[in-house]
C-alpha cells in the first residue's frame, strides 16, 4: 500500500466512523421499528410530502428567477455597482441563515416593512409566518443570488464569435435567447437546481423556525422533533434513512451536472452583443436587477437597521453573549481547521489517483462520497453520537465537541469544491518540474502548495468557518445555557419574541461572521493574490 | 499537527469545563424556561433555598415541561440533575417507569390540594386549571365550550402549545380527549384551521399572544390575575367552558443518580415550605399547595373557577399517550 493512498483513506475512515458510528448508536439505542406503520402513517407521509414539495417550490422560485437576472447581469457588464451587487449576492451563502431568518421576519412579518406599508395604502395586511410563503420566500432569499452566480459563467463561455455573427444575421433578444443561450443553460440548469433542491429538501433552520405545527415539517425537523419532543429514536433513524434515500437518488442523478458549472464568475469581457443597446432590454435588465438587488438587499438592510436601533447597549453589556460569541468562534474555527485537513487528505488521494495513477474513477468515487454527506441529516449524526456517548460520559457538556464533530463533516463538501480545482492545477503544472528539481514533501509543500494554494485554502477554510459559525442543527439539540452559541441564542430570544434583543444579536452575529470570514480569507489567503 | 492536536484539546477544555470548580455543593435543578425568567419564581426560591442549604443552586432550563420528560430520558443514568421541577400527573407515571427517579419519603398528606396525593416519588409545588385566555378587547363573542371553540370562526386564531414538549400542551390534548373521546382526531380536524401556530412552549404561545399576534392562547384561569396586578390591565380573561377545565398539578422529583440526595431531599422538603410556595400565586402564576400567609392577593378573586375539574389518572395517560400524541400528529398533519 503506497502512503499517497493513506491521507484520503484516513478521511473517508473518519467519515465512516463518525457517519457509520452515528447510525450503529441510533439504531442500538431505538426501541425496535414498526416500520409498515412509520410508511402508513399520515404523519409520514404528509412530512415527505411537504418537504418535497417545498423543495420543488422553493427550487422554481429560486431558480427560474435567477435564470433572467444572471442574464441582465450578463447582459450589462458596466454599470455602477456591478462589482457590488455580485459582492450582495454572495452574502446569503455565507450569511448565518438564522440571521437571514430575522432580516425577513422584519421585512415580511406580520408587523413588518411590507405588511406596514400595505396598511398605510390602506391595504389588508396578510400571515405570513407558520406558512408556505415563509418558507419559500426564505429559501428563495438564499438560494436566488446562488443561482445566479452559479449560471453567470454560461455567459462567460460563449465567444464573442458568436455574438458577431448573431449580430450579421439580425436575431432579436427572443432569438438569442432560444438559439445561443438556453442551450448552454440547459445544460448546467439540471446540477443547479439539483442543488438548491438538495439544500431545500435538508432546510432545517428555516422550518423550525417559520413552519408552525406538524403540518409544515420538512423531514430534518421532524427528526429533531422525533429526538427532542419524544425521545423516539427509532423514528429519527427512520425519518434519516428516507431522507438520505430519496435526496441520495435525486443528487446521486444531479450530482455531475454540478461538477460542470465552476462556482467563481469569470471576469472574461463578452464580445457586445446585438441586443445590447436597445431600449426594451435595458428598462427590463434595470427592472429586473433593481428588483433583484432589493429582494435580497431589504432583509439584510432590515437586519443592520433594527440592530442599530434596538437595545445596543444593553445587549452587549450581557455576558452571556459575549459567552456564546466566543463559543461560536471556537467552534468555527476548530470545525474548519478539521473540515479543511480531512479535505485536504482527500485531495491529496484523489489528484494522485487522477493524475498520477490514471484512475479518474476511483478518484470521482472518492469526491463524490464528500459530496454526498450534504444529504446524510446533521441531526443525526449529531444524535448517533449522542446515544454511543452517553454510557461513557457526560454527554451534554460535550454538546459542543459533537456540533464541531459534526460541522466538520457537514463542511467537508464545501473545501472539496473549493480546493479540488486548485489542487488538481497544481499538480498538472508542476508535477513535472518538481520531479526533475527533486521537490519533494516537505519541501515541496512550502515552495510550491502553499504560495500557489494558500488563497483557496484561506477561501476554503474561511467558508468552512463562516458556514459553522451560523449553524443552527445540532447546537438545537444539545444545547443548554452552557453551551449555547450565538445562533442559539439569537433562535431563543426570536422564538420568546424578543425581537429588539434578537436584532442587535442578529446584527452582532451577522458581522462575527463576516468579519472572521475575511479575516481568515485575507489572513491565510494574503493580500493582493488575485 | 502537535500543535493543532493541543489547540482542539484546549478547545474541549474551554468548552466542557463550563461548572467550574466551586467549594459549595451544587444542586442542578431542571425546570422549564418560564420557571427561571427573571419574572418567574426560580429567582426567589433560589436565594431562599440558599439561604440555608451551605449549597448553590444552578437552573438547567428546557422549553417546557413534557421536554424534561425527554431530555431527561435522551441523558439516561448520566445526567446531571439532581432535582427535576415542572412535569405534572400526566407524565409522573412514565416518568417513574423510567427509574430514574427516587421515592421523596415525605408525608404530603396535609397540602392543600383538589386530588387526594399518594404519588411516592413526587412531590406537587402548585395547580391550576388550563383555558383559553382571550383579548376581549379583540374577541367579541369569546367561546363558552370546547364545542364552541371548535366551530368557531377560523380566522380568530387560537395559539397552542405542542403536546410533545409542552405541559400545557399536553393538558389540552387530553383536555380534547376526555371530552370527545373516539372522535378527538374529528374535534382536531375541525379545530386545525383556528390554530395559527403551535408553539414548543408555554413562553412562545404566550408571548406571541400578549405581542398581538392572535386572540386567544392556551393559558391558565390564573393567568389574567398577572395582568391585573402587573400591568393593571382586565383586557386579559379566562374563558370558562361548560365541559369543565382540565387541571394540572405540576410536581417536582429527585433523581435516583443525583449526587446530593440529602440536598435534593432538603429540596424537596422547602419546596412545600412558605419560602418556596409565597411567592408561586404572584410568579408563576398557579394556585399554591399550602394555604399562603395572607391568603391569595386579591386579583385571585376576580378568576373564574372552573365548572368542573377534568384529570385523566396518571397510569391512563401513560398507557395511551404515544397513540394519542400520534392521533394529534396525524390529525393536525392533514
Amino acid at each position: 500500500m503506497n502512503s499517497r493512498l493513506a491521507p484520503g483513506i484516513l478521511t473517508l475512515a473518519v467519515l465512516g466512523l463518525v457517519i457509520g458510528g452515528a447510525f450503529l448508536g441510533l439504531v442500538r439505542a431505538a426501541d425496535g421499528f414498526d416500520i409498515g406503520a412509520f410508511l402508513h402513517s399520515a404523519y409520514t407521509q404528509r412530512v415527505v410530502a411537504f418537504t418535497i414539495g417545498q423543495a420543488l417550490l422553493s427550487t422554481l422560485l429560486s431558480v427560474a428567477p435567477a435564470i433572467p437576472v444572471a442574464r441582465a447581469l450578463a447582459r450589462r457588464q458596466a454599470f455602477p455597482g456591478r462589482r457590488l451587487l455580485l459582492r450582495l449576492f454572495g452574502l446569503p451563502l455565507v450569511l448565518p441563515v438564522i440571521v437571514g431568518i430575522f432580516g425577513i421576519v422584519v421585512v415580511y412579518g406580520q408587523s413588518g416593512w411590507i405588511n406596514r406599508g400595505m396598511a398605510v395604502m390602506g391595504g389588508q395586511g396578510w400571515q405570513f409566518l407558520y406558512s408556505l410563503p415563509g418558507i419559500l420566500i426564505a429559501h428563495a432569499f438564499f438560494n436566488l443570488p446562488l443561482a445566479t452566480r452559479l449560471l453567470l459563467p454560461v455567459w462567460g463561455a460563449i465567444p464573442g464569435e458568436t455574438w458577431r455573427l448573431a449580430t450579421q444575421l439580425g436575431m432579436n433578444s427572443r432569438q438569442l435567447f432560444r438559439l445561443i443561450e438556453w442551450p448552454l443553460i440547459r445544460q448546467v440548469l439540471p446540477g443547479i437546481a439539483g442543488l438548491v433542491f438538495m439544500l431545500c429538501f435538508t432546510s432545517f433552520a428555516i422550518v423550525l423556525t417559520l413552519g408552525g405545527g406538524p403540518a409544515n415539517s420538512t423531514i430534518e425537523v421532524a427528526i429533531y422533533q422525533a429526538v427532542r419532543f419524544e425521545f423516539d429514536l427509532g423514528k429519527a433513524v427512520q425519518f434519516a434513512v428516507l431522507q438520505v434515500l430519496i435526496c441520495g437518488l435525486l443528487v446521486g442523478v444531479g450530482q455531475r451536472f454540478v461538477r460542470a458549472a465552476p462556482v467563481a464568475a469569470t471576469a472574461q469581457r463578452a464580445q457586445d452583443r446585438p441586443d445590447v443597446a436597445d431600449l426594451g432590454s435595458r428598462l427590463m435588465d434595470a427592472v429586473l436587477l433593481a428588483a433583484a438587488a432589493a429582494f435580497v438587499l431589504l432583509p439584510l438592510a432590515a437586519v443592520v437597521r433594527d440592530g442599530v436601533a434596538g437595545p445596543v447597549r444593553r445587549v452587549l453589556a450581557d455576558p452571556s453573549l459575549w459567552a456564546a460569541a466566543g463559543r461560536s468562534v471556537a467552534v468555527a474555527v476548530t470545525a474548519g481547521v478539521l473540515a479543511l485537513f480531512l479535505g485536504w487528505g482527500l485531495l491529496l488521494t484523489s489528484r494522485d489517483l487522477r493524475l498520477r495513477r490514471y484512475r479518474p474513477g476511483p478518484a470521482t468515487a472518492l469526491e463524490t462520497m464528500a459530496a454526498l454527506v450534504l444529504v446524510v441529516p446533521p441531526l443525526v449524526i449529531g444524535t448517533g453520537l449522542f446515544a454511543i456517548l452517553v454510557p461513557i460520559s457526560d454527554v451534554f457538556s460535550i454538546g459542543l465537541v459533537l456540533v464541531i464533530v459534526v460541522n466538520a463533516v457537514m463542511g467537508l463538501p464545501y473545501v472539496v469544491r473549493t480546493l479540488g480545482p486548485p489542487m488538481m492545477q497544481v499538480a498538472e503544472q508542476h508535477d513535472r518540474l518538481c520531479a526533475s528539481l527533486g521537490v519533494a514533501g516537505w519541501n515541496r509543500l512550502r515552495l510550491v502548495e502553499w504560495p500557489l494554494l494558500r488563497r483557496a485554502i484561506g477561501a476554503a477554510l474561511a467558508l468552512a468557518a463562516a458556514l459553522s459559525i451560523g449553524d443552527l442543527g445540532v447546537i438545537a439539540l444539545f444545547g443548554t445555557q452552557d453551551t449555547q452559541t450565538l445562533p442559539l441564542l439569537l433562535y431563543n430570544r426570536m422564538a420568546a419574541y424578543q425581537l429588539d434583543a434578537a436584532a442587535v444579536t442578529a446584527l452582532v452575529l451577522a458581522v462575527l461572521c463576516l468579519g472572521l470570514f475575511v479575516t481568515i480569507e485575507r489572513g491565510i489567503g494574503g493580500h493582493g493574490q488575485r | 499537527m502537535r500543535k493543532f492536536l493541543g489547540a482542539i484539546g484546549a478547545v474541549v477544555a474551554l468548552l466542557s469545563g463550563a461548572a467550574g470548580a466551586a467549594d459549595k455543593p451544587v444542586l442542578t435543578v431542571y425546570t422549564y424556561s418560564s420557571f427561571t425568567a427573571d419574572w418567574g419564581p426560580g429567582p426567589a426560591v433560589k436565594k431562599a433555598f440558599e439561604a440555608n442549604c451551605a449549597c448553590e443552586v444552578a437552573y438547567v432550563a428546557v422549553d417546557d415541561g413534557a421536554a424534561l420528560l425527554s431530555r431527561l430520558q435522551l441523558e439516561g443514568k448520566s445526567t446531571k440533575a439532581d432535582i427535576v421541577l415542572g412535569l405534572d400527573t400526566n407524565l409522573t407515571s412514565e416518568a417513574t417507569k423510567t427509574g430514574l427517579f427516587a421515592p421523596h419519603g415525605m408525608d404530603l398528606t396535609g397540602l392543600k390540594l383538589p386530588i387526594a396525593w399518594n404519588d411516592p416519588v413526587f412531590v406537587p409545588f402548585d395547580y391550576g386549571y388550563f383555558a383559553i385566555v382571550y383579548d376581549k378587547t379583540k374577541l367579541a363573542k369569546p367561546p363558552a365550550s370546547l364545542a364552541d371553540l371548535i366551530d368557531g370562526d377560523p380566522a380568530q386564531k387560537l395559539l397552542l402549545e405542542d403536546p410533545r414538549t409542552s405541559t400545557p400542551g399536553l393538558g389540552f390534548m387530553l383536555w380534547i380527549k376526555q371530552i370527545y373521546g373516539d372522535k378527538a382526531a374529528a374535534a382536531w380536524a375541525k379545530l386545525k384551521p383556528r390554530v395559527l401556530t403551535v408553539s414548543k412552549s408555554w413562553d412562545e404561545a404566550y408571548s406571541l399572544f400578549t405581542k398581538g399576534e392572535a386572540p386567544m392562547v392556551l393559558s391558565y384561569t390564573t393567568s389574567p390575575a398577572y395582568h391585573i396586578m402587573e400591568e393593571k390591565t382586565d383586557k386579559y380573561v379566562a374563558a370558562r367552558f361548560a365541559e369543565g377545565q382540565y387541571m394540572q398539578v405540576e410536581v417536582a422529583g429527585r433523581t435516583a443518580n443525583s449526587t446530593h440526595a440529602d440536598l435534593a431531599k432538603k429540596f424537596l422538603a422547602f419546596m412545600v415550605t412558605s419560602g418556596f410556595q409565597d411567592p408561586i400565586p404572584t410568579t408563576n402564576w398557579m394556585y399554591p399547595v399550602i394555604a399562603p400567609a395572607g391568603g391569595l392577593p386579591p386579583a385571585y378573586d376576580t378568576l373564574v373557577q372552573p365548572t368542573k375539574a377534568l384529570l385523566f389518572a396518571p397510569d391512563d395517560v401513560a398507557a395511551h399517550r404515544k397513540a394519542w400524541i400520534d392521533e394529534w400528529l396525524q390529525a393536525m398533519s392533514q
